[in-house]
């Protein structure tokens, strides 16, 4: 209404878009249809359905394990007078800054039979075998839950922490008022309340969970993705690889329908936030109970990690490994930061049509635009191979028709291949983000400049965007740290002799000398903090 | 401000084009399976002597996908495998370009060659059983992994890695698949632990007393005792070479070939021969503990230290056309759940 149906130019570049970004996704579920059927029996008949049962029970376990460190944290924190409270509200964010698949190595390394902790142990009993005692298998389903559900839980916390911050507390008072206690209306009324949230970053855990297959591979656990890679690469059968992740999909499309369906209808929002609302007072071992929880999360989610990255720094730096990071780091940096500049001026395209235009169909670009955050990096890769190549042999059988140069693959073969698959993966992301900004917008301001008498387009970005300038920050920020810690994508779709500092990691780490790249993983880990500041100094200002 | 928008895309699309660079002419390009840090030193050499520069992409996965979806206009010149399926796989795909030159066939004897010349040996490497010093001198066959007396007591990594796999395969060639098949599930029965890490990771398990014996490559013995961390790992256990009673030890090779398309061809055929000569071979077997293929070239004193050993006559094309019937019979025996 606001745009009117005047500025096509919006709407075809919305268009635009949305299709660029779920071309590769097509092109993969096209691929698909040619797949033999004589892998999958066989597959079927042997391995597939305990990969099928692991993936199930993985993503249950971690949305679980998620559900029960996130949530109480998020409690805790908002809700109690828990000691050193505003220093743990952005400690318990801590977490995201860590790779999930560097994590997952230090931890299997850590608790491993041959690992520190079993050495010693083991010295200090006299224990001469592993059937002289027990210990946990580190390398287990539950085990790959536990470490994933470490480093992903920080979503569930800061969702639901800011739901339960932002409800009405008028909402609250009533139920007292009407006889709850206090313990019934937090289950009553609070938690209800929050259940979106709960819900929109359980699913964005869930589907990270899925589409892993770096730090699985470390807990020697066989999933879906699994699968997908032994079709592609072991018995290379291209179609059937696709099929399997199509299958990764549904699973993945089925968590979007249901996590929208659990929020149908439930829209709450309070105009008066409740800054300063009584905590609940918590008794002297409540105290010490909540501090061990809140404390053993940044512990192992964060500080114990970053500790053993650091020892292995001290031992292991040297005067080469700091030159070879400014160039690694510098690849980096530069993917990194066209990633999340593509991915935020889409997203904001995308948003503000979204808002701005009256047609029944505006919802659909934001939508099909996140989809590829549901994709294995690998498999996405191999996407982007089977879209960018046939574009690529295009412009040079055409500029060979023309009698020019052949410019080779510039598309497939060069950064673009990474960019383009950085932001097809983390679209869903800057939505998201950018989404929930212009939603705090009130709708009149939309009307205002028409109001006024004033040309819309341009005087609506005047009052648009500056009020979006944070939720743009954030967008770019959180794109540009997922962008630093990705692994499979870059691998293989990097040019030559091009290497960021997730690779170089990799590449150590399959040689079992992830201590000459310490410095490197602390690097990344250095820049995934850099938005959970920026975001707590926001919180602050407020 | 609409102005400034379109000035500020334009920028920024103008600077992510400049960041793309192209591959220059006077280069060759390599799509390698192996790591940087071991080639590297070649590269190097080769540079030094010639001035070519060697572009380099490593990945342990998928370089083959991408050199097959990329096709005539791929800029790869070279590709370097480590194990032996894979070059056939190129070669069959039609990846793969025949090469001749004096050097590569006065170096390469014929079987570390394709008969149509299209891939190329550099480097030999045996798959070894590694056990526990406290057992003792022990003369295995692989066969005997499924003996029950090992029961507990076998580590491995993933049944699935490309060298279980050629290793599995030349079981089929001698056994057929319903032996093979029954041997896998009886060596999984014996495994201390679900297979897992990498060949060291098991020399460590036993290290550890978790395990007695380990399947593992040659090479991974030698850098075991040239890393600081690793020597304690590698000074408990002994390496073995199977089956020296009868066919011999199984082999695999790591190798080269030509892309099809390369675009430097005669600066990829320097850089072949470059790798085949004795300098070069003289490196692999000093830097990366393999044995070198060119006859007269010796492996390192501490490789040479292991003993001379029986190795399997099977071809490496009958390896790697039983590569697709062995990952089956892997997931038959779920060898990895």
């Amino acid at each position: 209404m606001i745009l009117g149906n005047k500025s096509t130019s919006w709407t075809v570049s919305s268009w635009f878009f949305a299709l660029v970004l779920i071309a590769p996704i097509v092109v993969m579920l096209l691929a698909s249809v040619s797949a033999s059927s004589d892998l999958f029996s066989h597959l079927w008949a042997t391995v597939l359905p305990e990969y099928i049962q692991n993936t199930l029970v993985l993503g249950i376990l971690v949305a679980l394990l998620s559900l029960f460190l996130g949530v109480p944290a998020a409690a805790l924190i908002s809700q109690t007078n828990i000691v050193m409270g505003k220093q743990l509200r952005w400690l318990l964010m801590l977490p995201l800054a860590m790779p999930a698949y560097l994590v997952a190595y230090l931890y299997t390394d850590l608790f491993d039979y041959a690992g520190p902790v079993q050495r010693l142990l083991r010295t200090w009993f006299d224990w001469q075998s592993p059937n002289d005692y027990y210990f946990f298998d580190i390398r287990t389903i539950g085990g790959a839950a536990i470490v994933i559900a470490l480093v992903m839980f920080p979503y569930v916390y800061m969702l639901t922490r800011t739901a339960f911050e932002q409800q009405d507390r008028n909402l609250l008072r009533a139920s007292r008022l009407l006889g709850c206690t206090e313990r019934q209306s937090f289950y009553r009324v609070a938690l209800p309340l929050a259940r979106p949230a709960i819900a929109v970053s359980l699913a964005l855990v869930t589907m990270e969970t899925l589409a892993d297959f770096a730090t699985v591979q470390y807990f020697a656990v066989n999933t879906l993705t699994t699968a997908v890679y032994d079709t592609w690469l072991g018995y290379s059968d291209f179609a059937a690889a696709n099929a399997l992740a199509s299958v990764l999909m549904l699973f993945v499309l089925f968590i979007v329908v249901a996590e929208q369906r659990a929020r149908a209808g439930q829209r709450h929002q309070s105009s008066r936030p409740n800054t300063q609302h009584q905590r609940k007072q918590l008794s002297v071992i409540q105290q010490i109970m909540a501090s061990i929880f809140c404390w053993f999360l940044v512990f192992a989610g964060f500080l114990l990690p970053v500790i053993l990255l650091l020892m292995m720094a001290i031992d292991y730096a040297d005067y080469q490994q700091v030159v070879a990071l400014i160039d690694t780091g510098k690849n980096s940096i530069v993917i990194a930061a066209y990633s999340a500049t593509i991915a935020t001026f889409i997203a904001l395209l995308l948003a503000l049509f979204q808002r701005l235009h009256q047609s029944r169909t505006r919802m659909i670009p934001v939508q099909i635009s996140g989809f590829g955050y549901a994709i294995p990096g690998t498999v996405l890769a191999m996407a982007m191979l089977a879209t960018l190549g046939p574009l690529d042999h295009a412009i040079n059988d055409v500029a060979k028709a023309l009698n020019f140069q052949a410019p080779g693959l510039i598309l497939s073969g060069t950064v673009f291949a990474i960019v383009f698959a950085f932001v097809v993966r983390f679209s869903a992301i800057a939505n998201g983000t950018i989404n929930a900004g212009i939603g705090q917008i009130p709708k009149s301001l939309d009307l205002a400049p028409a109001s006024l008498g004033v040309k819309t387009a341009p005087a609506v970005l005047r009052i648009h965007l500056p009020l979006l300038k944070s939720s743009i920050l954030v967008a770019w920020l959180l794109v540009f740290v997922e962008a630093m810690k990705e692994l499979p994508a870059v691998l293989l779709l990097r040019p030559f002799n091009f290497e960021t500092l997730s690779t170089q990691i990799y590449q150590l780490i399959s040689d079992e000398r992830l201590e000459q790249g310490a410095l490197g993983a602390i690097l990344i880990v250095l820049f995934g903090l850099l938005p959970i500041i920026f975001l707590n100094r926001q919180k602050d200002s407020k | 401000m609409l102005n400034k928008i379109w000035f500020c895309t334009l920028v920024f699309f103008t600077l992510l084009g400049a960041s793309i660079n192209v591959a220059a002419n006077e280069d060759v390009n390599v799509y390698s399976y192996r790591q940087p840090f071991l080639v590297k030193p070649l590269f190097d050499e080769f540079t030094k002597k010639t001035g070519i520069t060697v572009n380099v992409v490593f990945a342990k996965k998928g370089m083959a996908e991408r050199l097959a979806r990329e096709g005539e206009y791929s800029p790869a010149d070279i590709l370097l495998t480590t194990d032996i399926s894979r070059l056939i796989e190129l070669k069959d795909n039609n990846l793969l370009q025949a090469v001749q030159s004096d050097e590569l066939s006065a170096a390469i004897p014929a079987q570390f060659k394709a008969t149509d010349n299209t891939w190329y040996a550099l480097t030999t490497r045996v798959r070894n059983i590694y056990s526990a010093k406290r057992l003792g001198k022990i003369d295995l066959n692989y066969e005997d992994l499924a003996d029950k007396k090992w029961q507990g007591k076998i580590c491995t990594r993933s049944g699935k890695h490309p060298y279980n796999v050629a290793l599995v395969a030349s079981m089929i060639a001698e056994h057929g698949e319903a032996d093979t098949l029954e041997w896998l599930q009886k060596v999984k029965a014996n495994l201390a632990r679900k297979p897992q890490g990498s060949d060291r990771a098991q020399v460590q398990a036993i290290h550890q007393n978790l395990c007695d014996i380990s399947l593992g490559n040659s090479y991974y013995f030698g850098n075991m005792i040239k890393d600081e961390k690793q020597k304690v790992w590698a000074d408990a256990v002994n390496i073995n070479f199977p089956n020296q009673g009868n066919r011999g030890a199984h082999i695999n090779i790591s190798g080269m070939g030509m892309a099809k398309y390369a675009p430097n061809k005669a600066n990829a055929l320097a850089l072949m021969n470059f790798l085949v000569s004795e300098e070069a071979q003289h490196m692999y077997a000093e830097t990366n503990m393999e044995y070198p293929v060119r006859p007269g070239v010796k492996p390192s004193k501490l490789v040479a230290s292991w003993g001379e050993f029986k190795a399997d006559g099977l071809s490496l094309e009958a390896i790697a056309k039983q590569r697709k019937a062995a990952l089956m019979l892997l997931d038959k025996a779920k060898f990895d759940l």
